[in-house]
């Protein structure tokens, strides 16, 4: 076969294949020639009938069934941008750009690839779809660290970065990015939601005993709910910072009993949380009286599948989530019937949140009429919307962060099914978890001009 | 001291053509086809084989002609890779005082914990590697975040001073080069059907490779490798001969310790984030992997060994039930569900099967790694029997 | 002195599934001079024994109670389990309650099996093969196991938890005259210690006082001549592969209502226990249940905040970061084979 078409064309965050546009070009000429194509506009620019984008889960490692939950999510996403399936939160989506035939005309295909939890692995796959796969966003995760790492490669890339599950102040804090958007809620949020509740639950004169993991995250969490508890009243006997690594909390629980304290709020997320938990009832702390009141123990962010890995020792346990299947407005209701039937099990707020997260960005996409990351970004910053599940909800311009109502959750005293382990407490409306862009704890980012790349 | 045979010169040559065409070579498949999937020819992919190469070429300088079996290799590389991110922030984004102080930073580390555990042999030497590894990696995670950045990894921010290049102006990050030759230029070369990843961070990382290459060559036939194969077969009896071994090993120990070091610093070059992961045990483990896979003591082995694990890690794991469904798609559905099933425990999320399975069989039917594996078929279809001592049954991994 | 005892407390529990898996490692390693990268599965293995014997149990016939509904509004179906519909409502309860102590009864013959069909189909293979393609061929083995395991019980930790008999705590402050709630210590983990110790002497019992434990250690000693008298080591050693398969298998089902098991529970481990092992010193059983429990302890010592807050002072923050590592290069430089190793041992 004589190469009809020969050419290079110069990119910085390459592309496969943008060229078969200018097939005319190379015919007719037996040797390929070198012809210096146009820059394309923006990184991945999609010429065909298709735009893919790329789902970046943990797939092995503790957090793989989180991931799996997400993929089955973006799945669903992308099923109904295509205009399959019965449409799920588009029909009740506040913005009616979307009309079910892929995003601009275009047919919506995925890659999907695994961040295994590491940030390194996590960019290599997440390159992968750009180099390889022409992805032209880049959406998932299940930690910070990855969140921010791969928020970064995008920013360099020039790709939009739709982050998944990732809680803590630095995402849209001091590592904000311009190409990068969370629609998750984040450490402050939880304290400032969790603390009236608290507060009242629990009364204003308690002592908290905190344990927290000893890394970034563990770091930012607990100064936001010290921060809100004690602004309540309530007093911190100690911090405690134990080690990612650890598996087993006993060492760390015992002291506990013996500080003073009456509350233990125990810092952590994914294995960390099911163990030190499940540790800390087997020492029977709930049982106990301190200081004439019960001792109570709090997880500021809860997840569906901690709660199930936690099993029992999750009754009667206060924390946050960003979203739950039983809520009762309509947005959740079309996803959850749509999840549920395609998986027959309800969604996780994970999967919540990067459904909301695809829907976003296609809207986006839609109402910028284009897919370069500048109009995508414009388009996304400071825009409205309802209808996602959350209630009204607002994309901050400043840092790219998503606010809306937060759900300070409690274990269920007894769940119906497996799927009902956890209870809505209260729905703390948006303008009490609201901060000021340069909040001391959002202190010291900057998001830099939006990136297309090329 | 220029001993090299023809047999040498020669694999060095194939090393040269084999990394100059990768681009290539990595990429037999036409775009859009469906076996596309399995083309591995992006820069990213590259520059990993390549920096994973001289990871795996250093590694054996050490485990392949001593014996001492490091499991705490991996430190290195991330120490490596921390001194790089800081020379861009620092200083400039230019890569080359980056990789010169990756190279002497793990070159010191190396030195410091080398002279230390060497003081012990045999499984005490790995576990007390592995112990300072780990260590390294705990605190790399969270107490020295003010200099790790911890879980998310070290980046280069916009306020950065950066002396040399005057600070960045605002908007966007910088991007790493070689005096103005950013290291994430492509060229993409279309040929019919096909697109062909020509990138300048991977040609760097290719001609580091070939310098590594080529001195591990030098190494393995000096007067000091034959000092290292003499301390792996027998130490006892060198010793009684009145000879120290220790600063032997020790060099050893340091030279490899540095070539982590440039392959940490290489990484960083290429996409500057260092993350605290890349010094945990299983990435010590991983390197060690490679060059048993590859064949411990050989001297193309490691190279091949690095390319197989990460290919799986890149390719595989992106293969996913859609992917699936689209290669099968001609088959009568029943049929199509059935092979999908069968093979989603193999590919994407379970690529880790795949890989533990790879390794059994390898090590099983052949002891020699890889590289057993081509004398075989070399061996097969006839000519070049008479072989250096490079082939399989020369080595005798260390214990 | 309170916290003190508990973290003695707390040590020993820790210290004892330390011990149990770095038992078993230097039994086979002994025994066959095999490295077994796969120990670790093992133990994983043993847990979801427990896993499954939880899920045998619950094993439902589903109705459908059109009364109520599920979450989309379909009919609820409704799961009885077996074992209530056949033994009635409080012995099946009662069996599920007991699943964990029961699933000792499964995993005794699973793990014999699974050590007896890997001895013979792989390691058996591998005793001529230097020590790093055994560990090479064992860490292979070890993740697909742990994948097999991953793709039928899934990633997410599945609670095991213990008999409701046993939740709770013992005060023993109020045994040694203190003030009550000052050293509590939940009843399972002292079962935990309790049961570890049990094995423990259970091995070295036999080790020592049975014929066969006997021609084992004069094996390990020095099994050519033990070859030459006639006897036929290799299937003694066989049965050890077994019994120290078992040994994880049983600390790793006891060991679920601590921690609920997931599939990669056993690398967490892995680690640690070869480190316990070599600074046991290579080959002793003795040595490695001493380093278990040494490592235990100090591992709990380094987690009171008096101790960090000492060596923050001396500019060694987090240091139940790193003390088991830095314990063992002290263990390893001041005593060259570990606490008890011989010599000639994996030295070379």
């Amino acid at each position: 076969m004589r190469p009809d078409l020969g050419r290079i064309t110069m990119s910085n965050f390459t592309r496969r294949g943008l060229l078969k546009t200018g097939a005319v070009a190379g015919a007719g000429l037996a040797m390929p020639t070198l012809i210096t194509s146009p820059l394309a506009a923006y990184t991945n620019e999609p010429t065909g009938g298709s735009v893919t984008l790329g789902f970046n889960v943990p797939q092995t490692g503790p957090y793989a069934d989180e991931g799996a939950d997400e993929l089955r999510a973006y799945q669903l996403a992308v099923e109904h941008l295509n205009g399959g399936g019965d449409g799920g939160m588009m029909n009740t989506f506040s913005s009616k750009a979307l009309k079910g035939n892929g995003i601009l005309g275009k047919k919506v295909e995925y890659v999907t690839g695994d961040t295994q939890t590491k940030s390194d692995a996590a960019r290599a796959s997440a390159k992968s779809m750009i180099e390889k796969d022409g992805a032209i966003m880049i959406t998932g995760g299940s930690s910070s660290g990855v969140a921010v790492a791969v928020q970064g490669l995008c920013q360099e890339a020039g790709v939009i970065f739709m982050a998944g599950l990732t809680h803590s102040n630095d995402t849209t804090g001091k590592d904000k990015k311009a190409n990068g958007f969370r629609h998750f809620f984040n450490g402050y949020m939880s304290g400032a939601a969790l603390a009236p509740v608290l507060a009242k639950e629990y009364g204003t004169d308690r002592r908290a005993y905190h344990l927290t993991a000893d890394y970034t995250w563990g770091w930012t969490q607990q100064e936001s709910i010290q921060q809100a508890t004690e602004a309540k009243g309530w007093s911190t006997v100690n911090n405690v910072l134990t080690p990612l690594a650890t598996t087993d909390f006993s060492s760390y629980i015992a002291p506990v009993l013996n500080s003073g304290a009456d509350v233990l709020v125990l810092n952590h997320y994914g294995g960390n949380m099911v163990n030190s938990l499940t540790n800390a009832v087997q020492f029977g702390l709930r049982d106990k009286q301190v200081n004439g009141k019960n001792f109570e123990i709090v997880v500021p962010l809860y997840s569906e599948l901690m709660a199930k890995g936690a099993g029992e020792n999750i009754k009667g346990i206060l924390g946050s989530t960003n979203w739950s299947w039983t809520l009762g407005d309509d947005g959740t209701k079309a996803f959850v019937k749509a999840f549920g039937e395609k998986y027959g099990f309800p969604p996780s707020n994970a999967a919540q949140t990067v459904y909301a997260q695809t829907l976003l960005y296609a809207d986006a996409c839609e109402r910028a009429g284009t897919f370069n990351p500048c109009g995508i970004a414009e388009a996304l910053e400071g825009f409205e919307f309802d209808g996602l599940g959350n209630g009204p909800t607002l994309y901050r311009k400043e840092d790219h962060q998503c606010f809306k109502d937060v759900l300070v959750m409690k274990g269920k005293d007894n769940p119906t099914n497996e799927y009902d382990a956890l209870e809505i407490v209260e729905v703390t409306p948006r303008a009490q978890v609201e901060y000021a862009p340069d909040h001391p704890m959002f202190a010291g980012g900057d998001l830099g001009q939006c990136n297309p790349g090329a | 001291m220029n001993t090299f045979s023809k047999a040498d010169k020669n694999t060095l040559l194939f090393v040269i053509i084999i990394t100059m065409l990768a681009p290539f070579i990595l990429n037999p498949f036409p775009e859009g086809s469906a076996m596309a999937q399995f083309n591995a020819g992006y820069p990213d992919l590259m520059q990993r084989f390549a920096i994973f190469g001289i990871l795996a070429v250093g590694f054996n300088i050490l485990f392949g002609l001593t014996g001492y079996l490091s499991f705490g290799h991996a430190a290195f590389l991330g120490v490596g890779s921390y001194s790089a991110v800081w020379m861009f922030k620092l200083l400039s984004m230019n890569i080359i005082p980056a990789l010169i102080l990756s190279v002497i930073i793990a070159g010191i580390f190396a030195l410091v914990i080398g002279f230390i555990s060497l003081r012990r042999s045999g499984i005490y030497f790995s576990i007390l590697t592995l112990a300072f590894a780990q260590m390294s990696f705990s605190l790399a995670y969270s107490v020295l975040t003010p200099i790790t950045n911890g879980e998310t990894g070290l980046q280069i921010t916009l306020n950065d001073p950066r002396i040399l290049d005057g600070g960045t102006g605002a908007g966007n990050l910088p991007v790493t080069g070689l005096f103005g030759l950013e290291m994430r230029n492509t060229f993409t070369l279309d040929l019919g059907a096909w697109a062909f990843q020509f990138n300048v961070g991977y040609y760097i990382c290719a001609i580091f490779l070939i310098l590594a290459f080529y001195l591990s060559m030098r190494i393995f036939r000096s007067p000091f490798g034959l000092m290292l194969r003499a301390i792996k077969t027998n130490q006892t009896r060198l010793n009684y001969t009145g000879l120290n071994s220790r600063p032997y090993t020790l060099a050893a120990f340091v030279i490899s310790g540095m070539y982590a070091g440039l392959a940490g610093g290489l990484m960083a070059a290429m996409d500057p984030l260092a993350g605290a992961e890349r010094m945990q045990w299983t990435a010590s483990g991983e390197i060690v992997l490679m060059t048993i896979l590859g064949g411990a003591g050989t001297l193309l082995g490691p190279v091949l060994g690095a390319g197989f694990i990460k290919y799986f890690e890149n390719i595989f794991s992106k293969i996913n039930d859609n992917v699936l469904h689209t290669w099968f798609s001609i088959l009568p559905d029943g049929l199509e569900n059935a092979i999908v099933w069968v093979l989603h425990f193999f590919v994407g999320k379970g690529w880790h099967l795949t890989l533990g399975m790879l390794f059994m069989l390898v090590v099983i039917f052949l002891p020699g790694g890889l590289m057993e594996g081509a004398d075989r078929i070399r061996a097969r279809f006839g000519r070049n029997k008479g072989k250096g001592e490079d082939t399989p049954n020369a080595t005798n991994p260390a214990e | 002195m309170d916290q003190f005892l508990l973290q003695v407390l707390n040590g020993l529990d820790k210290g004892s599934a330390y011990a149990l898996i770095a038992l078993g490692l230097t039994l086979i390693f002994g025994t066959l001079g095999v490295v077994n990268f796969a120990h670790g599965a093992l133990f994983m293995v043993g847990a979801f024994c427990a896993v499954s014997m939880q899920k045998i149990f619950e094993i439902s016939k589903i109705t459908i109670d059109a009364t109520k509904t599920d979450f989309l509004g379909n009919p609820l179906k409704v799961k009885t389990p077996y074992v209530i519909e056949w033994f009635g409502e409080s012995a099946g309860n009662a069996m599920i309650n007991w699943s964990v102590p029961l699933a000792i009864l499964l995993a005794i013959p699973v793990m014999l099996l699974v050590g007896y069909i890997m001895e013979r189909g792989l390691i058996k293979h591998f005793y001529k093969r230097p020590h790093a393609d055994q560990i090479l061929v064992t860490f292979g083995l070890a993740i697909v196991i742990q994948e097999i395991v991953k793709a039928s019980y899934g990633a997410n930790p599945i609670p095991t938890p213990a008999p409701s008999q046993f939740v709770g705590s013992f005060d023993f402050g109020v045994l040694l005259g203190m003030d009550p709630n000052a050293v509590i210590y939940p009843y399972w983990r002292l079962i935990y210690f309790a049961f570890s110790a049990v094995i423990i002497s259970a091995v070295f019992a036999f080790l020592r006082f049975t014929t066969f434990g006997m021609v084992v250690r004069a094996g390990m000693a020095d099994r050519e001549t033990v070859g030459l008298l006639g006897i036929n080591i290799d299937r003694r050693f066989t049965l050890m592969f077994g019994a120290a398969a078992a040994v994880a298998g049983l600390a790793g089902v006891m060991y679920t209502p601590i921690n609920s098991p997931n599939y990669h529970m056993g690398m967490d481990f892995l680690v640690l226990s070869f480190v316990v092992v070599v600074v046991g010193g290579m080959g002793s059983l003795p040595g490695a249940v001493l380093a278990g429990f040494m490592l235990g302890i100090l591992e709990s010592f380094a987690s009171m905040n008096a101790v960090k807050e000492f060596f923050e002072m001396l500019y060694l923050p987090s240091i139940d970061q790193i003390i088991i590592y830095l314990v063992a290069i002290i263990v390893l430089l001041t005593r060259p084979r570990g606490l008890m190793g011989k010599a000639g041992v994996m030295e070379e």
